[in-house]
C-alpha cells in the first residue's frame, strides 16, 4: 500500500536551538496518525514543517511518494491543509465566514465557490444562517468548525489537524471528533493529529508517536496504548498522569 | 470557616442589536481557601462569572448582584480605583486565551519583569534571575532561551505557562483560573496543577478552576459548580462528579472518549429546555 506522507529524519532548527530532532514516520493512505508528547517537544512544528510553514534544515518530506522541495507549490495545499492549534487566531477577526471561505478558492481560481461554501457549511454542522457572520459572533466550537470547513473546502487528501478540540467542551468536542471521523471515511482522508489527551488519540488514531524533547520516543498501536503494551518511561508517565490527578503525588 | 468570597445572585447581561443576551442568570456560591471547579459547556457563562468578580467585564453589559463580597469588602461598592488595586494585588485572573493576554511585541521575559516591578519585587538583575526562576518553577525547560522569545516563538503550553507565571508574581489572595492548562500535556500539566495547589494548601489562597476537563476537575478540586445557560445547575463534592445524578453532567461525562472503550460515534448531548429554567 502507498504512504501517503513520509517523514525522514527531520530536523527543524530555530537559529541554534533544535526544535525537531530526527524524527521519522509514514502514515497510510487513509490512516489516522497520532502525535502526543510534551509541550514544546515539536509537534505543531512538524506539522508546520509538512506545510511549508517552518524552516527545514535536514531530512526528506514525501507526500504520495512525491518528495518535496524547499518550497510548496500551489498544487501542495489541494492535497494537503492544516487546521491550526488555536480557534481564535486562525481567522481574520473582521472577515465574514463567507470571505473566509472563498479566499482559498479565489487563490486556487475554483469556481462554483457558491455551491462549494454552502456545501461547506453543511457539511460541517453549520447552517448557511452562520455564512455571514464574523468569528467573534460563533462559540469557540463553531469557529473549530469553520476552521475545519477552510481545510475541507479545497478537497485535499491529507489533513494536519494541531489540537482540533483543546478548547472545546465536552460536548463540542464529541461533535467535532465525530465529524471528522465522518468526513474521513466518507472521502478517504488520511489524518495526522495532534493531541495531548491519549483518550482523544487512542479514539481517533490506529498508530502513534510519542515525542519528547524534539525527538521520537516510542511508537505504538492504539490497541497497544489501551493495552498498556507500552515500552519507554515517558510514554508510561504519560499514561499515569492522564488519570488525573493525585495530591501528595 | 469564614469566607473569602460570596456571590449571590450574580446577573451579566449584554445588549445587542437582535436583544440582550443573558450570560449570567442569578449565580451564587461562597468560596473558602479551597479549590472551586467550574465546569459546563461553551457559553455557559463561566468565564464571564469570572470576569464579573474581577470587574473585567466590558463596560457596555450590566452587572448585577444582591451580594458581592471580597473579604470583608464589598466589591458592589467600592471605587474604581480600589479595584483596580484589589485587582493588582489581591484578585488575579488567568485568562483564558495565553496568547490574546501576552504582549505580542515584547519578550516573554520582559513581560514578566514589567509585571516584578510593577509589584515591586525587584528590578533589574534581581528582576530577571527571579523571572528565570518563574519560568523554571512552571516548568519550562530552557528558561534561557523562553526568556528572549516573542510570544509567537513559544508553543501554545508555553504562552499558558507564561501567563501563570506572571500571576504568580501577585501572590494572589483570590486566584480565577480560566482554563489554565487546556494546552498542556498531561505531565506538565499536573505540574502546573501541583504548583496551584500548594498555594492554597500553603498560603490559604483560595483558587477558582475554570475548566472543561471533567476528569482534571474531578481529581483536583475540592467541590465544583456545574453551569448550563447562565445558572448553575449543580454543586456537587468534586470526587463525587462521575456519581452526578444531573442528566446534564451525565451527559457531558458520556460525551468523553474513554481510553481502552471504543464507542463511535461518540454520544453527543442531547439539550433539554429544562435546564435552563
Ligand atoms: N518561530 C520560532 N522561533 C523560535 N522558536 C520556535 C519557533 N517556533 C517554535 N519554536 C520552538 O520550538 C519548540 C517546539 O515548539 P512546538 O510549538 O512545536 O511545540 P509543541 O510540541 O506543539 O508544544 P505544545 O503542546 O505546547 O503546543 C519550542 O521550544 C518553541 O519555543
Ligand atoms: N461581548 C459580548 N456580547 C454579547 N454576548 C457575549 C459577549 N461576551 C460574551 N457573550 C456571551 O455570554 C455567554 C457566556 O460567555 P462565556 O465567555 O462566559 O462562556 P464560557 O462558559 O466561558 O464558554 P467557553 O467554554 O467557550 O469559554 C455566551 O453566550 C457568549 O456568547
Ligand atoms: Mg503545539
Ligand atoms: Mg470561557
Amino acid at each position: 500500500m502507498t504512504d501517503a506522507l513520509t517523514i525522514s529524519d527531520l530536523v527543524v532548527e530555530f537559529d541554534d536551538f533544535r526544535a525537531v530532532d530526527g524524527v521519522s514516520l509514514s502514515v497510510r493512505e487513509g490512516e489516522s496518525f497520532g502525535l502526543v508528547g510534551e509541550s514544546g517537544s515539536g509537534k505543531s512544528t512538524v506539522l508546520r514543517a509538512v506545510a511549508g510553514l517552518a524552516p527545514i534544515t535536514a531530512g526528506t518530506i514525501a507526500v504520495g511518494g512525491e518528495t518535496l522541495g524547499r518550497t510548496r507549490s500551489k498544487d501542495f495545499y489541494r492535497r494537503v491543509q492544516m487546521v491550526f492549534q488555536d480557534p481564535y487566531g486562525s481567522l481574520h477577526p473582521r472577515h465574514t465566514i463567507d470571505r473566509a471561505l472563498a479566499e482559498p478558492l479565489a487563490v486556487h481560481g475554483i469556481g462554483d465557490a457558491e455551491q462549494r461554501i454552502v456545501k461547506a457549511l453543511e457539511e460541517v454542522g453549520l447552517g448557511t444562517g452562520f455564512r455571514f457572520r464574523y468569528p467573534h459572533q460563533l462559540s469557540g466550537g463553531q469557529r473549530q468548525r469553520v476552521a475545519i470547513a477552510r481545510a475541507l473546502i479545497l478537497e485535499p487528501k491529507v489533513l494536519l489537524l494541531d489540537e482540533p478540540t483543546s478548547a472545546l467542551d465536552a460536548s463540542v468536542q464529541a461533535e467535532v471528533l465525530n465529524l471528522l471521523e465522518e468526513v474521513r471515511r466518507k472521502r478517504g482522508l488520511t489524518y495526522i493529529l495532534v493531541s495531548h489527551d491519549l483518550a482523544v488519540v487512542t479514539h481517533m488514531c490506529e498508530r502513534l508517536l510519542v515525542m519528547q524533547h524534539g525527538k521520537p520516543v516510542e511508537l505504538l498501536t492504539s490497541a497497544d496504548l489501551a493495552a498498556r503494551r507500552i515500552e519507554t518511561p515517558y510514554t508510561r508517565e504519560l499514561m499515569v498522569a492522564s488519570e488525573g490527578f493525585k495530591r501528595g503525588a | 470557616m469564614s469566607a473569602l468570597l460570596e456571590v449571590e445572585n450574580l446577573r451579566v447581561s449584554f445588549p445587542t442589536r437582535s436583544g440582550v443576551v443573558e450570560a449570567v442568570r442569578g449565580v451564587s456560591f461562597t468560596l473558602g481557601r479551597e479549590r472551586l471547579g467550574i465546569v459546563g459547556e461553551s457559553g455557559s457563562g463561566k468565564s464571564q462569572t469570572g470576569r464579573a468578580i474581577l470587574g473585567l467585564t466590558p463596560p457596555h453589559a450590566t452587572v448585577s448582584a444582591d451580594r458581592l463580597v471580597f473579604d470583608g469588602i464589598d466589591l458592589l461598592c467600592v471605587s474604581a480605583k480600589e479595584r483596580r488595586a484589589l485587582r493588582g494585588k489581591r484578585i488575579a485572573m488567568v485568562l483564558q486565551d495565553p496568547k490574546f493576554s501576552l504582549n505580542p511585541v515584547m519578550r516573554i521575559g520582559d513581560q514578566i519583569m514589567e509585571t516584578l516591578a510593577a509589584h515591586g519585587r525587584g528590578t533589574g538583575a534581581e528582576a530577571r534571575r527571579r523571572t528565570l526562576a518563574m519560568l523554571e518553577a512552571v516548568q519550562i525547560r530552557h528558561p534561557e532561551r523562553v526568556f528572549r522569545l516573542y510570544p509567537h516563538e513559544v508553543s501554545g503550553g508555553m504562552g499558558q505557562r507564561a501567563m501563570i507565571a506572571m500571576m504568580l508574581v501577585a501572590e494572589p489572595d483570590l486566584l480565577i483560573a480560566d482554563e489554565p492548562t487546556s494546552a498542556l500535556d498531561v505531565t506538565v500539566q499536573l505540574q502546573v496543577l501541583s504548583i496551584l495547589d500548594k498555594l492554597v494548601a500553603e498560603r490559604g489562597m483560595g483558587l477558582i478552576f475554570v475548566s472543561h476537563d471533567l476528569r482534571l476537575v474531578s481529581s483536583f478540586c475540592d467541590r465544583v459548580l456545574v453551569m448550563y445557560a447562565g445558572r448553575v445547575v449543580e454543586e456537587i463534592a468534586a470526587d463525587r462528579l462521575h456519581q452526578s445524578q444531573h442528566p446534564y453532567t451525565q451527559g457531558l461525562l458520556n460525551c468523553l472518549p474513554k481510553l481502552g472503550q471504543s464507542q463511535h460515534p461518540l454520544p453527543v448531548l442531547d439539550r433539554k429546555p429544562e435546564w435552563a429554567a
